[in-house]
């Protein structure tokens, strides 16, 4: 029962499995996506239908449905349970948000409305206090032996004709598949049943269709069936209550004015990243002292050599320097989730349909992009609320270019190590460098989109229909499930494929070990103190083992792969450590910070600046800085602009069914890093 | 009912704030349309319009204390009468 109630399409997606337990019963839940109706329009509609009707390969059909209605959509909800109560299944009706129904005005009668249903259990809770959860629990547990309930004929001519069609059909066929087949014209559904009615099936069902709904379109014919049945039940269990002005109804009465609310929209993304940046300084700071002081304890407890900085540089240096930004990802999350569950993010997809109309999509591509802000990954994947394919990716393709919580690190690193913490009016220049880059991840992903749209992905113009949620103050409990939730995953990603790559790239930097530079070592150190000593011998030693680790690390594998690829990317001001990192973090763009640290740390355990001050000492061969302003705003936009994320790769190809997408994002967005970062270390450095 | 038509009376599109309106007849042709006749926006339906962005598109459009919103060019083929008698 953890899984969250009140659905809006683009929330949930995926299916989560869970179970609950009744006395000696186990239940398991399958939620399902949020949806309107079973009209198998957009494909996470497609999906929810495909699970009620046993058609997903890998499921049994479920054994009864629980419709989770919002009170305040109970309108839209009764179309949906009106249909459910055609699948042959037993069927029962959660009523939430009636508090908000309350204050809205609409009191619901929920006796009434189960009478209405032909006795359909109907069981109000109230998600926030827990109110009603036990009697669901029960009922739930009733329900798989409940009779299946019969409706009254709601549309006695499609009855008849579906009826007259399964005849000629195998019994297979169920009748609620027959009745969609008329309606849905040009469904796959439509398709299978004409198939299986014969040769001339496709035109017995368009005489069928002629018959029932003359040259009316069905789709409408059904809606307003429906609607009429279900006004006649909205008029008996629907008792008008006084509206209160809650929180809700006066926030939505400020936002509501066009200005204000765009306002409004822009001033909460400004407050989220400059939160980003600032709220989580002091709790970085601490993650990064202990991280630092736990590396250093264990490269002095251990005996120098392979073991020592395997476990001080690989391994301690690359988990913490990913664990360091969890504040920074966690406080996004949080404010994602918050808007997300306060019903705010359908109201930014209203805001911006205008601005979105202009690059070729609807208000409706806002949500999967706001969510890749956090991760592109579920972004892409809430991409399936739109019904259009051209649209779906478009936004698909537009989504990566959002700044994702993986970018974050790599920002955070070189925005702290470059760029002045200075202030300029009421933000930190930090701030300001870190907006930009969210900025270019936008205009890259839109003009992307409106690129797409204008040749491969031609086609009509996207419409715009979406339910506008009642504003509602977040509950806590769904927001730290939810927060702990991907908190969890992005430990687990830290902990397994940037541990893996941290390792990997560890050992890639340190063999292979070449016993001449040593041997050099200790005969030149054995020299220096012949002549030198206390501080000044010191001093001299380091100097030698820094020098001997840098020859160490120039001739590893990963040296010699980044001095291979150095030439081409030369031009943009890297050295050959640059260009192993970059080439490291191409399965996963955080671990460039992990390799960096790797890399910068190799050889000089007993050094405790850390990476930031490493990286600022970082010399070419010249003596020139390497880490100049020019090249590091090069980098930043090529980790702006990269699809470096082996996972992202995998959901477009998941999502899109073809390699062809995955392969066209990840060419077009490195060209466009590549060039990105030539231009502002060229133009900079003149 | 059938045939496509432009409505030249009072539509979706042509609303006042702060008063209620009965959807009277729906152009459904366009699939977009259907999409929006599932939503409920159906002949019957008491509606009121509570907002519009910047520009006037999309609207935001309340019935039995929900909202949805679309935009213009889908509003105009629904057609509306004033759901109060008398002006």
């Amino acid at each position: 029962m953890r899984q969250r109630t009140g659905n809006y399409p683009g929330v949930t997606v995926e299916k989560h499995l869970g179970i609950t337990r009744v006395g000696d019963i186990e239940l398991e839940l399958i939620d399902l996506p949020g949806m309107f109706a079973l009209s198998a329009h957009s494909l996470e509609e497609r999906i929810a239908a495909d699970v009620v009707l046993g058609r997903m390969p890998d499921m049994d059909r479920p054994a009864g449905i629980l419709a989770v209605v919002d009170a305040t959509h109970l309108y839209q909800g009764l179309y949906l349970v009106q249909q459910l109560l055609e699948l042959d299944l037993p069927v029962m009706v959660a009523l939430t948000m009636t508090d908000a129904a309350i204050a809205s005005g609409i009191a619901i009668d929920s006796m009434a409305l189960e009478q209405r249903l032909g006795g359909v259990r109907v069981c109000p809770v109230v998600a926030t206090t827990g109110q009603g959860l036990d009697e669901l629990k029960l009922a739930l547990s009733e329900l798989p032996d409940a009779p299946r309930h019969v409706v009254p004929p709601i549309w006695g001519e499609l009855g008849a004709a579906s009826e007259e069609l399964a005849k000629t059909l195998p019994a297979t066929v169920p009748r609620f598949e027959i009745e969609r087949a008329l309606i849905d014209v040009d469904s796959e559904l439509a398709q299978e049943v004409a198939e299986y009615l014969g040769d001339d099936g496709a035109d017995q069902l368009a005489n069928m269709r002629e018959r029932l709904f003359g040259s009316d379109p069905p789709l409408a014919k059904e809606a307003r069936q429906r609607y009429s049945w279900v006004r006649e039940v909205m008029n008996e269990v629907q008792q008008a209550a006084p509206a209160i002005t809650t929180w809700g109804s006066r926030t939505r009465h400020f936002i509501n004015q066009p200005v204000p609310g765009t306002i409004g929209l822009f001033l909460v993304m400004a407050v989220v990243f400059q939160a980003v940046f600032a709220w989580a300084t002091p709790l970085m700071d601490a993650i990064d002292s202990n991280t630092a002081a736990i590396g250093a304890f264990m490269a002095q407890n251990l005996p120098a050599g392979a073991l020592s900085s395997f476990i001080a540089d690989g391994v301690i240096a690359g988990v913490g320097s990913v664990i360091v930004f969890l504040p920074q990802i966690l406080i996004l999350f949080l404010f994602i989730i918050v808007l997300e569950d306060s019903g705010y993010l359908a109201r930014a997809a209203y805001l911006m349909d205008r601005t979105m109309r202009s690059v070729g999509l609807s208000g409706q591509s806002i949500i999967p992009m706001i969510s890749s802000f956090a991760c592109a990954v579920p972004g892409i994947m809430s991409t399936r609320v739109i019904p259009n394919r051209r649209d779906r990716i478009a936004t698909i393709l537009a989504a990566p270019f959002m700044t994702c919580s993986a970018r974050l690190p790599v920002y955070a690193l070189l925005i702290a190590a470059f760029v002045p913490a200075t202030n300029v009016g009421f933000m930190n220049l930090q701030g300001i460098v870190l907006f930009g880059l969210y900025l270019l991840g936008i205009v890259a992903g839109l003009l992307t989109a409106l690129l797409l749209r204008k040749s491969a992905l031609h086609g009509p113009k996207p419409t715009f229909a979406l339910m506008l949620p009642e504003f509602r103050r977040p509950n806590l409990q769904t927001v730290l499930v939810q927060l702990y939730g991907r908190a969890k995953i992005f430990l687990k990603r830290a902990g397994t494929v940037v541990f893996a790559v941290a390792v990997v790239i560890w050992a890639l930097a340190y063999y292979p070990r070449a016993t001449d530079i040593q041997a050099n070592l200790e005969q030149q150190q054995a020299l220096v103190a012949n002549r030198l000593a206390g501080a000044e011998l010191e001093t001299a030693w380091a100097q030698l083992e820094n020098d001997a680790a840098a020859a160490q690390l120039e001739q590893s594998f990963l040296g010699r792969a980044g001095k291979f690829i150095e030439p081409v990317f030369k031009p943009l001001g890297w050295d050959w450590k640059i260009s192993s990192a970059v080439i490291a973090s191409f399965p996963a763009r955080e671990v460039v910070v992990a390799v960096l640290g790797t890399v910068y740390a190799v050889g000089d355990e007993a050094d405790e600046a850390t990476l930031t001050e490493r990286l600022k000492s970082a010399r070419h061969s010249d003596g020139t800085p390497v880490f100049t302003l020019p090249m590091v705003i090069g980098l930043l936009i090529f980790y702006a602009c990269c699809l470096q994320c082996a996972a992202t790769i995998a959901v477009i190809k998941r999502e899109t069914n073809s390699w062809r997408w995955p392969i066209f994002a990840w060419t077009y967005m490195t060209a466009l890093g590549y060039l990105g970062a030539l231009a502002a270390y060229q133009l900079g450095t003149v | 009912m059938n045939e496509f038509r432009e409505f030249d009376d009072m539509t979706l599109a042509s609303l006042q704030r702060g008063r209620k309106y009965v959807i009277n007849d729906v152009n459904a042709v366009d699939p977009d349309v259907q999409r929006l006749m599932v939503l409920g926006l159906v002949e019957g339906a008491e509606i009121e319009l509570a907002s519009s962005a910047i520009g006037g598109d999309p609207l935001e459009i309340r019935m039995f204390g929900n909202a949805i919103s679309l935009r213009r060019e889908q509003a105009r083929h629904f057609a509306v009468t004033p759901a109060e008698p008398g002006e």
